[in-house]
């Protein structure tokens, strides 16, 4: 049953485009970076870049680097620990905002001026801030998605059909009744739209993060993605850049793939349309 | 009349509320907004929703009548006059009176079984009494088979037909329908309307129910409330006395249903009449984009 299922999905017709459309691009990206000059004209940008083969071959030694993976691990473990906190704290915070006018008023001014200063405007601050590289770098994540995820919540749940509440109420629901089963439910899409973005933001801020911060004190090999970027840049070697710069998107890629499920299990109705 | 009531009553038991009950509107104003902005929706309004008996509203589009909804359901008060049930002044929304409203309010996010269980739930008393009449329910508006598919899952004919049970479980004293066939086609309309009359007739609690749909009207009520234009009044009552139980048919073929309709038509053609020529469109459109602004 479920290798049928296996089957199926690569012998898709989506699954196929994407394996032609990603050939395409890696063989316009070999073809452009092997020749300099096509016609006598230069090829601007993809001319200097290291070809597919080159990158791969310098990825091929890398794969059995402890180093390597444990760049992954740390940026991982940053984004994770960052977006998880994110959510924690705003979910209940954008739900409250939405459903209780005094502390809407009183909290959004503030969370409104603060919004629109980037993640990564944070990171001199938040170095002389917190203690420690690594957990400034956590914090700087964790605006990333904070924001977003606040906003997202707030949105959704204050657009909520008025009839969905008014028919609650009278039925004779609660407040908290209501609270819990009308208008957390009817937030919860919003919630996982919110929470992919702020889960992409994340990444973006975590690599710049890191190669701002120095990869977070524990330097080497071990200082995340970002700073293995830097580190390849530093050192010269380009195949490396681009090694990293695919290992994140990949990275990005899972991270959103696994929100996506999850938010498809909390949110089944949505599937039905 | 009332011999059949008692008679239909004992077929049906568990449906019955225990009490008849009926809701009086007495110089009922809505005012929205205030100053020179001020927009007067409902003006001295008075009528009767009679006890067991189905009360229909009709009038002209626009006129009001989802105000006197929120009104008359507690989710807004009136800026003047009283609306009474049973004697006793309304004061919030409450479970004696349930609103079915124009657009579809099931929950998207609940099965269809959960969406009739919502209210037992919400004030405790999900027990076994609920488990078992929340399946009755789901038999007799027939969706057994989409006791466990979400409402966008469901026609919108099914969809009607879930709320109806989902409001039904909660055994209202008073069912309030705001227009809930519109947006049906004309097959599946008529097909609700002998439904609904059908279950009206098996417990004949107190039913209110709106409409701008006249054969509606007529196919439906017991009583015919013909609204003005704004700001609304009650211009006229009409007590339907064609038998129950009634068919399609007869609403076009019956000499004393198209009496009424002639009825019913002479005074809404006039009512919007008065707001198409009076009344000035585009005056009432800049007076109401205006009271918008000033919200």
């Amino acid at each position: 049953m479920n290798i049928k299922k296996l089957k199926d999905k690569i012998l898709s017709r989506a699954f196929l485009r994407g394996v032609i459309a990603i050939s395409i691009f890696l063989i316009i990206w070999e073809v452009g970076a092997r020749f300099e000059s096509w016609y006598g004209y230069r090829v601007p940008w993809i001319g200097l870049i290291p070809p597919p083969t080159g990158v791969f071959a310098s990825w091929g030694p890398l794969l059995s680097d402890a180093g390597y993976w444990q760049s992954w691990q740390m940026s991982f473990m940053r984004v994770m620990g960052g977006f998880i906190a994110a959510m924690i704290l705003g979910i209940p915070f954008g739900l409250f905002m939405a459903v209780n006018r005094t502390f809407h008023d009183t909290a959004f001014p503030t969370f409104e001026i603060l919004r629109p200063i980037p993640p990564l405007a944070w990171v001199p601050a938040s170095i002389i801030f917190w203690p420690t590289a690594e957990l400034s770098i956590a914090f700087v994540t964790f605006l990333g998605a904070f924001y977003t995820i606040v906003i997202n919540v707030l949105g959704g749940a204050k657009s909520i059909n008025k009839q969905y509440l008014q028919a609650a109420q009278s039925m004779g629901a609660s407040q908290w009744d209501i609270f819990r089963r009308v208008v957390f439910p009817a937030t919860l899409p919003s919630i996982v739209v919110g929470s992919a973005v702020g889960m992409g933001i994340t990444w973006e801020v975590v690599v710049a993060a890191e190669m701002i911060s120095g990869g977070g004190g524990s330097g080497g090999n071990g200082g995340g993605l970002g700073f293995f970027i830097w580190n390849s840049y530093l050192g010269g070697s380009y195949e490396q850049i681009v090694v990293g710069m695919i290992s994140i998107g990949i990275a990005g890629y899972f991270s959103s793939e696994m929100l996506r499920n999850l938010g498809g299990h909390l949110t089944p109705w949505l599937k039905t349309r | 009349m009332s011999t059949m009531n008692q008679e239909t009553a004992k077929s049906n038991v568990e449906l019955r509320s225990q009490n008849s009950s009926e809701i009086v509107l007495n110089n009922v104003c809505k005012v929205y907004g205030g100053g020179p902005f001020a927009k007067e929706v409902i003006k001295d309004c008075s009528f009767t929703i009679e006890s067991n008996k189905l009360t229909v509203m009709i009038g002209p589009s626009g006129c009001g009548k989802s105000t006197l909804i929120q009104l008359i359901a507690g989710f807004e008060k009136p800026t003047s006059g009283q609306i009474t049930m049973n004697g006793k002044q309304i004061t919030g929304p409450g479970k004696d009176r349930l609103v079915l409203f124009q657009e579809s309010a099931l929950f998207p996010w609940m099965t269809t079984y959960d969406n009739i269980m919502y209210g037992p739930r919400a004030r405790g008393e999900g027990g076994k009494e609920a488990t078992e009449l929340a399946d009755f329910l789901l038999k007799k508006v027939g969706l057994e088979a989409f006791r466990d598919k979400y409402p966008s899952q469901l026609s919108g004919g099914m969809q009607r037909r879930a709320e109806l049970a989902r409001a039904m479980i909660n055994k209202p004293e008073i069912m309030i329908l705001d227009e809930p066939f519109r947006g049906l086609d004309n097959m599946s309309k008529e097909l609700m309307w002998e439904y609904y009359a059908n279950l009206y007739e098996e417990d004949r609690n107190t039913n209110f129910f709106i409409t701008t749909d006249i054969d509606e009207a007529i196919f439906l009520a017991d009583r015919l409330i013909i609204m003005t234009n704004l700001p609304t009044q009650s211009r006229h009552v009409i007590e339907i006395d064609i038998p129950r139980p009634r068919k399609i048919e007869d609403i076009f073929a019956s000499q004393r249903a198209n009496d009424i309709k002639k009825e019913v038509m002479t005074l809404l053609h006039e009512e919007a009449m008065k707001s198409f020529s009076g009344g000035s469109k585009a005056a009432a459109d800049f007076l109401e984009a205006y009271s918008k602004r000033a919200e």
